[in-house]
């Protein structure tokens, strides 16, 4: 590995602090939770960050706290935890079942939720070393190459998917996130913490140069409500989402009251399906009625050459993650 | 309280006192044969040091941190340079090269440890992020020359076949077992599913985890 230097910060406010000294020394900072992606491509020269701020010298932002009006998860608490937390499995049983299903226990014991949500694109061509927009580059080589797993929404200029398994299920569960900077802390509800490339063709999110993500907070779900994360991946285990559905939903009885349905892996951010939630509240979970909101979740796709599958696929998963949830 | 020092002059001559020292010269077992035809080469090529890491270390600019690291609880206080990863410092720092380094990039699991008791990659841990950790590697297992019924089970059933990711496997399935003493097949998957085998022998390597458990794999 190049020669590079490690800070082991005390606090959140010491490593924004850090960062910020970093970059006006004209060094490239780059935080660090668990570390397992950041290593990587720090070996690859895909990141070119020169002073790793540790985070786990950091004694705040580990614990995932449950109380009455919601439950608040520290951005540097690992996935293992997240996983394992009464609170979170009785109460938000979507977001322990996404944090299981990522990487493996070797990565979710160390994996931040931080890093998770703020982890680089998977794209063989940005991890590859191409210079594409997500490098600082001008073209996304997915567009006229190998495009099997890019967005089928939301793409342009860069068609990249977002990886997490656990954002859209914070997305789904209208999570507020905390931000801390140099300049102090501000809060982002989730669906705004992610941007499209449109946007921002490089970053895949609002954080500034030294701010992190410090704090999930996660309102308590009305009652009779139920969530799931149902994840399709190409292999049974180990890999990223082909796609995964977050879904929660409010029932009276048998009808939806009120429905969220996020999408992991089709878009470059978490991809909310407004008009299938819309279509399924006042309505009772039938086969049919999960059958055409999964056929509704696909209308307004924009597949590439290489990508179609994934239309099918979008399909049968969010009629899949209906059905189990009102089997549940 | 070891103090171990990474002078690549010394690490060189160590190489060069087992190549003319080979320990059983009359008739050398393969594995002896191939340690010291390796240490050899090593001697012959001028200054060639293990991995990457090591061949920069004479980067007099690279950052270096002192670190307290407990390695099979055995304590080493140790300066290692910030860029080096865990997986390096065990094996061409301390020594211990049954952690094995396969993919070094987190997804094959030959390097995985045991950080402060949960499995973890070695290959993407900085050492310095070690520093006040207690690591346990393959070599921490067997104690007084007697196998974990765990190892034992690995070699009742046959679990390893090139041997390469074995020692990865067996710390995953230790901490398994820690956890859950007597894992199910489909428990001991989920435990060992970050630990691949280019042999893919799992069928056998699911077996001896459960068997270590006390299940039955008939």
């Amino acid at each position: 590995m190049r020669a590079l230097s490690n800070h082991n910060a005390s606090s959140i406010a010491g490593a924004v602090q850090a960062a910020a000294r970093a970059r006006a020394e004209g060094r490239i900072p780059a935080f660090s939770g668990g570390g397992t992606d950041l290593l990587q491509q720090v070996k690859d020269g895909t990141d070119p960050a020169d002073v790793i701020i540790n985070l786990r010298t950091v004694d705040e932002a580990r614990e995932i706290e449950a109380g009455a009006s919601g439950i608040s998860i520290g951005g540097l608490a690992t996935l293992t935890r997240l996983m394992d937390d009464a609170a979170v499995r009785a109460r938000l049983p979507a977001l322990a079942q996404a944090a299981e299903s990522v990487g493996t226990p070797q990565i979710r014991n160390v994996a931040t939720v931080a890093g998770n949500m703020t982890q680089r694109p998977w794209c063989w061509y940005y991890r590859n070393g191409f210079h594409c927009f997500k490098s600082g580059g001008d073209e996304c080589f997915s567009v006229n190459g190998e495009n099997g797993q890019h967005a089928i929404f939301g793409g342009g200029p860069s068609f990249i998917v977002h990886p997490s398994d656990i954002a859209p299920v914070l997305v789904a569960f209208e999570a507020i996130f905390q931000l801390a900077g140099p300049d102090g802390e501000r809060e982002v509800p989730a669906a705004e913490f992610f941007v499209l490339p449109r946007v921002d063709p490089v970053k895949e999110n609002v954080l500034g140069d030294a701010e992190m993500l410090a704090r999930i907070l996660v309102p308590s779900p009305a009652e009779n409500t139920v969530s799931s994360y149902y994840k399709v991946m190409d292999r049974a285990a180990w890999t990223h989402a082909e796609i995964g559905v977050a879904t929660v939903i409010q029932r009276d009885g048998n009808a939806v009251t009120d429905a969220r349905v996020v999408l992991s892996g089709v878009a470059p951010i978490p991809w909310r399906l407004r008009a299938v939630e819309e279509f399924l509240a006042g309505r009772q979970i039938t086969t049919e009625v999960a059958q055409e909101a999964g056929e509704m979740s696909i209308s307004d796709a924009q597949p590439l050459a290489k990508n179609r599958h994934k239309l099918p696929m979008t399909s049968a998963a969010v009629e899949r993650s209906i059905m189990e949830l009102a089997a549940g | 309280m070891n103090s171990d020092s990474f002078d690549p002059a010394a690490q060189e001559q160590r190489q060069q006192q087992q190549a003319v020292e080979p320990d059983t010269p009359e008739s050398p077992s393969r594995r002896e044969f191939l340690e010291t035809t390796g240490a050899t080469v090593a001697a012959s090529t001028v200054v060639s040091f293990a991995t990457p890491a090591m061949a920069q270390s004479t980067d007099a600019a690279a950052p270096q941190t002192a670190i307290t690291v407990s390695v099979n609880g055995v304590q080493h206080e140790v300066e290692v340079e910030d860029r080096w990863t865990l997986a390096e410092l065990l094996r061409d720092g301390i020594g211990l090269t049954g952690t094995k380094i396969g993919c070094d990039r987190s997804e094959c699991g030959a390097c995985t440890v045991l950080m402060n008791g949960a499995p973890v990659y070695s290959c993407s841990q900085l050492a310095v992020w070690a520093d006040d950790a207690e690591i346990r590697t393959v070599e921490g297992l067997a104690q007084n020359g007697r196998l974990t019924p765990l190892q034992q089970a690995f070699v009742d059933n046959n679990a390893p076949q090139c041997g390469f990711c074995t020692s990865g496997q067996l710390m995953s399935a230790t901490a398994l077992l820690q956890a859950n003493p007597s894992p199910t097949a489909d428990e001991a998957r989920a435990a060992l599913v970050g630990n691949l085998c280019r042999c893919s022998n799992y069928n056998a390597i699911v077996e001896a985890v459960v068997a270590a458990g006390g299940g039955d794999t008939a």
